[in-house]
């Protein structure tokens, strides 16, 4: 199986790609449009800042390749938000596969509610989705992130903090994931292993 | 809910694990990758991985042991040690660290913040801070937490917050290697003050030194080396223990 990784300037996708081999898969980081458009997988990893990830996007011509993919898409964490269709990050109009807008945390009271969102944090709501399959009860994931998407149709899973949020999107052949399954022990194996088997 | 996290340390010289006794005399303690792969296994929450010797010798904390440790483990991986500049985090994230901690060179040069968290966000900027109680005042301490600066803890905190860090790993030089707790107040006071998680260092004894640091200490997360290290506080232990006293965390 032919498993492109996204690589674009921000962010760490190496440790995307670790978690890909630790599951026996051979990934390929590459922004080649001709790479990703014939893989049977793709990973758009995330962090880092919106408007300059949609920049270098924009410049390789990769946003129009992700808008046409049919293949399996799995966005993390920025990745998600990108997804997107606008972010309040820099004011950034997103790829608009997700029809859902993307906020900052605003904390009513900073002592018990930090930006960012650092650390582990329960999935709820679970849909039945190929994603979600097997996993535990509201398993803990790994979190890192100052902004998150709304609520909305495509959710497939939420985390409370401040409050609910779209923990996981899916819409046709797109899956998006806010927390970061490379770094989320078992559970973020089973995830990334979930997505390889759909 | 979001749970507090249990951060073991690794401390980095010459590419093995060390821990001293407030940060001198050095003891061996094994194999960084080896630690590293144990403490994921065992549910550590995170991991911290500091190239002690890097500011002093003026070396660069070397990717390669980065890269071996990241591709071993599952969990979030922090890096420091002699980073100074947007370039030296490249190399680290590149390598496969997740965050990068920062301090004597934020200290020298504050805009380098500002610098990093434009440039890879400020999820993965920790600006560590080692700080020492002289005469009832906290100062901040750099180069391993010999060289006393004229910064107050409190007022470089929130200035590290202000400038775009992620975190702040707020070490107490005056707790460190006593094994009689953390720094609860100080803790408090600047985790209580700032929108930015704290992670408090320095300190740890035994179990209940965590149970207070999450509570008095307001912490988000707490670190320990030589305790873990040496097995005399067992992860999945403090975990269950922390979590009969009602502490959130991760099982």
């Amino acid at each position: 199986m032919k498993i492109a990784v996204i690589k674009y300037n921000s962010g760490n996708v190496q440790s995307v790609l670790y978690a890909l081999e630790r599951l026996g898969a051979h990934p390929i980081l590459t922004d080649d449009p001709n790479e990703i458009k014939s893989a049977d997988r793709v990973i758009f990893p995330g962090q880092g800042e919106a408007s300059t990830a949609m920049g270098y996007l924009k410049a390789r011509g990769l946003d129009q390749v992700i808008r046409d993919i049919k293949q399996p898409f799995l966005g993390v964490c920025l990745g998600l938000q990108l997804l997107c269709e606008h972010s309040e990050e820099n004011d950034t109009e997103c790829l608009g596969i997700f029809p859902v807008k993307v906020k900052k945390f605003i904390p009513e009271n900073s002592q018990e509610f930090k930006v960012p969102h650092v650390g582990w944090n329960e999935l709820e709501n679970l849909k039945a989705n190929p994603l979600l399959k097997d996993l535990p009860e509201n398993p803990f994931v790994y979190y890192v992130h100052s902004y998150y998407a709304e609520l909305s149709e495509a959710t497939i899973a939420t985390t409370h903090y401040i409050h609910d949020f779209t923990a996981i999107l899916n819409r046709d052949n797109y899956w998006a994931i806010q927390a970061h399954p490379e770094k989320s022990s078992e559970v973020g194996e089973k995830l990334l292993s979930n997505f390889l088997s759909i | 809910m979001l749970t507090k996290r249990i951060i073991p340390c690794l401390d980095i010289k010459d590419g093995r694990t060390v821990k001293g006794v407030n940060f001198v005399q050095l003891r061996d303690a094994g194999d960084p990758v080896e630690l590293a792969k144990a403490y994921s296994d065992e549910g550590a929450d995170e991991l911290v991985f500091l190239d002690i010797t890097a500011t002093v010798d003026k070396r660069k904390t070397l990717a390669d042991l980065v890269t071996k440790v990241a591709k071993a483990i599952n969990i979030p991986f922090t890096v420091g040690g002699g980073i100074s500049t947007v370039e030296d985090v490249k190399v680290l994230l590149n390598a496969g660290a997740d965050k990068i901690s920062i301090n004597s060179a934020a200290v020298k040069n504050p805009g380098v913040i500002d610098e990093m968290a434009r440039e890879f966000g400020s999820q993965c900027i920790v600006v560590a801070i080692d700080t020492r109680d002289v005469d009832g005042t906290d100062y901040v301490h750099t180069h391993g937490g010999r060289k006393p600066t004229l910064l107050q803890t409190q007022a470089w905190a929130k200035e590290v917050a202000d400038r775009g860090a992620g975190e702040i790993l707020l070490t107490s030089m005056d707790h460190d290697g006593t094994k009689a707790g953390f720094a609860n107040e100080i803790t408090s006071e600047i985790s209580s003050a700032l929108s930015i998680p704290v992670i408090a260092s320095g300190g740890a004894g035994n179990m209940a030194h965590f149970k207070d640091v999450f509570t008095f200490g307001k912490a988000d997360a707490a670190l320990a080396a030589s305790i873990f290290h040496f097995k005399e506080v067992p992860i999945p232990e403090l975990k269950s223990y922390l979590d009969e006293e009602g502490i959130v965390i991760r099982k």
